[in-house]
């Protein structure tokens, strides 16, 4: 029972960074219909950047996403304006699949070539310590994650509810051929949220590199957990999304305690095919284009 | 609907024959093993075209199919001599048929979705298929991977019958192709394709068509993984499980035109080689990624209806005599409406 305990305790704070991490796929599903594939790569990008920043300029982790975020995003638009832009309509959901996984091996060749395959870690001061609360270990380093995975996802949902250009991002989910009568230029609003979806994967990047180590090849096991997520949320919705995230962070953790962590993976896939064969829409799946 | 047209006979017949050639005519091994490579993502991309191309519901996934068939292969022969080192090519198609037995249910959930959704799941099941070969240890025997006794094949010719393996699967793949086309099961797909739920309201049992494609399409290519290992006799998970197989086998599909006959096989003819010669040049290095990354998205962005459809249109534009070429095929409605403006 303790290690349940634990485990939940573990797999929350997990969750909090998967829910960032899908949060980005789950926005740029909705402006644009298109999955991105290259999330998972963004994400090691991202851990790689705040990596340098840590090793090289002594930036903490934390502080280096307000560095490695805007990087990302101008990276994301360049991509959405250059490869998926041009991608005709009728095709664009096939086609931005594989555009897509393209450019995640683009990504995970360049990080190769400039970083090796061998695993890194960001390591800080503070990596090891945890607090105890109620005689349960709690990583502090782990804490510190969900937190900013919490303060940038508030951060997001703020800018999409309160801002011009939020009520603007949510127009264009809810239907897109309105919002552009209305006057919204859906092509900017697309290049925007693209750049905003993957900037939170960099920042979810910063986070995952000192919590757990990467290679450049870790983006693939990264966007299977991510993928299962958004489908588990229902494609499309940012409130399934976090809380299919939460789901996945705890079913992971206690999987592992339970079973086998060699097997832990496997508990995405089998809740994945459990909710197909039951609810193919997703928890908060709706049938039509939802609202964020 | 005549089947058997006398052109597309005389097109197999002179491929087919000048293929069973080629091994004879240049004998040399880096030539044959290149050819073998090539034939291999040829039959691969073939078998991905039944369902990819004909169905439009795009498989990400099938190199699971791939290690499986590699994975039976490998684990039936691991121990056990090969004799004569023919018996694993004959116990091919039972690997095909157990991996289209196994690949029902897994279809029958994925079939659930549709779209991205589905692209998504079966991006997963290349994931489980990963981890399955990693962790059930006492079967693939984990990362450490699972090696097999060499063939007494002769060192001078020691390519050849991997060779003739795979353009006898090759043209198994292309021929379920071609008949497929014909077929009352490929009118379906295309029903389905075009719209799946008018092709189920007007009667068409989408369910069994997409089934029984899926299930004929990863058969093949897992009969494809299982020479590939003989072949190479000796597999990792990381290897056999690989995503670049299935990603390079879609890159040809849409290089050489998807939903064509021979579209994805000119695709393979075209990039197996250029990929081989890069990583040659580039070696290990992960560059090749880089290079692997660009070809795809030049291809996409410059070309995304591949080499055949293009050219089929250019010809036919030129055959009018004017800049036919410019009404857009594939859509329906945009024929009807450039029609209609022209009346």
């Amino acid at each position: 029972m303790r290690l349940i305990v634990q485990a939940c305790i573990l797999g929350l704070l997990t969750g909090g960074v998967y829910a960032l991490m899908a949060s980005g796929l789950t926005l740029a599903f909705g402006i644009m219909r298109v999955i991105n594939v290259a999330q998972g790569a963004m994400i090691i990008l991202g851990a790689y950047l705040s990596f340098s920043a840590f090793t090289v300029l002594h930036i903490d982790p934390f502080l280096s996403i307000l560095l490695v975020a805007p990087v990302v995003f101008l990276l994301g638009t360049v991509i959405q304006l250059a490869f998926i832009r041009p991608l005709r309509e009728n095709e664009r959901q096939q086609l931005s699949l594989l555009v897509t996984w393209a450019i995640a091996l683009g990504i995970e060749g360049v990080l190769s070539v400039a970083y090796s395959t061998t695993y890194r870690s960001t390591i800080t001061s503070y990596a090891d310590r945890s607090w105890q609360i109620l005689g349960y270990h709690v990583s502090e380093v782990r804490v510190y994650a969900f937190a900013i995975s919490v303060v940038v996802l508030g951060a997001l949902s703020l800018v999409l509810s309160g801002t011009r250009f939020g009520r603007a991002v949510r127009a264009t989910v809810q239907n897109p051929a309105s919002a552009a009568l209305l006057g919204i230029d859906e092509k900017r609003i697309a290049a925007l949220g693209f750049g905003i979806s993957v900037a939170t994967a960099a920042a979810a990047g910063a986070v995952f590199g000192m919590v757990w180590p990467f290679n450049p090849g870790s983006h693939y096991d990264l966007i299977s957990r991510l993928l299962t997520i958004i489908v588990l949320g229902g494609m499309g919705s940012l409130r399934g999304t976090v809380v299919a995230a939460l789901f996945m962070g705890v079913a992971e953790a206690v999987f592992s305690v339970t079973i086998s962590p060699t097997w832990a993976p496997m508990s995405f896939f089998i809740v994945l095919i459990a909710i197909l064969v039951v609810r193919p829409q997703g928890l908060f799946g709706v049938t039509e284009r939802g609202a964020l | 609907m005549s089947r058997i047209r006398p052109i597309g006979l005389v097109r197999a017949a002179v491929v087919l024959g000048a293929l069973t050639a080629f091994p004879f005519l240049f004998p040399a091994n880096w030539i044959v093993n290149m050819a073998v490579f090539t034939l291999m993502y040829a039959g691969l991309a073939t078998s991905w075209n039944l369902l990819g191309g004909y169905s439009g519901y795009l498989s990400l996934g099938h190199v699971a199919f791939f290690g499986i068939g590699a994975y039976a292969i490998a684990i039936a022969f691991q121990h056990g001599g090969v004799g004569s080192g023919y018996v694993p090519f004959l116990v091919l198609p039972l690997v095909g048929i157990g991996a289209a037995i196994i690949a029902l249910p897994i279809a029958w959930v994925a079939f659930r979705t549709r779209g991205p959704t589905f692209a998504i799941v079966t991006i997963t099941l290349l994931f489980v298929a990963q981890q399955l070969a990693f962790n059930l240890r006492s079967l693939t025997n984990g990362s450490q991977g699972i090696g097999m006794a060499v063939p007494p094949f002769p060192a001078a010719t020691y390519e050849r019958p991997f060779y003739m393996a795979m353009l006898a699967l090759f043209a198994l793949s292309l021929l379920c192709c071609w008949y497929l086309r014909g077929s009352k099961l490929g009118l379906m797909l295309f029903a389905i394709r075009d719209d799946e739920d008018r092709a189920r309201g007007v009667g068409v049992s989408t369910e069994a068509a997409k089934l029984l494609t899926f299930a004929l399409s990863v058969g093949l290519t897992a009969m494809i993984g299982g020479v590939w290992a003989y072949y190479l006799t000796f597999i990792y998970p990381q290897f056999a499980v690989d995503p670049l197989i299935t990603i390079g086998a879609v890159l040809m599909v849409y290089l050489g035109g998807k939903g064509t006959l021979w579209g994805p096989a000119l695709g393979a003819g075209l990039l197996v080689p250029a990929q081989q010669y890069l990583a040659y040049r580039l070696g290990a290095s992960e560059l090749y990624l880089v290079g692997y990354s660009a070809v795809f998205l030049v291809v996409i962005l410059a070309l995304p209806r591949g080499i055949i459809p293009s050219l089929t249109d250019r010809i036919a534009g030129l055959r009018k005599g004017g800049t036919g070429s410019e009404v857009p095929a594939e859509s329906g409605i945009g024929v009807a409406v450039s029609q209609g403006v022209r009346s």
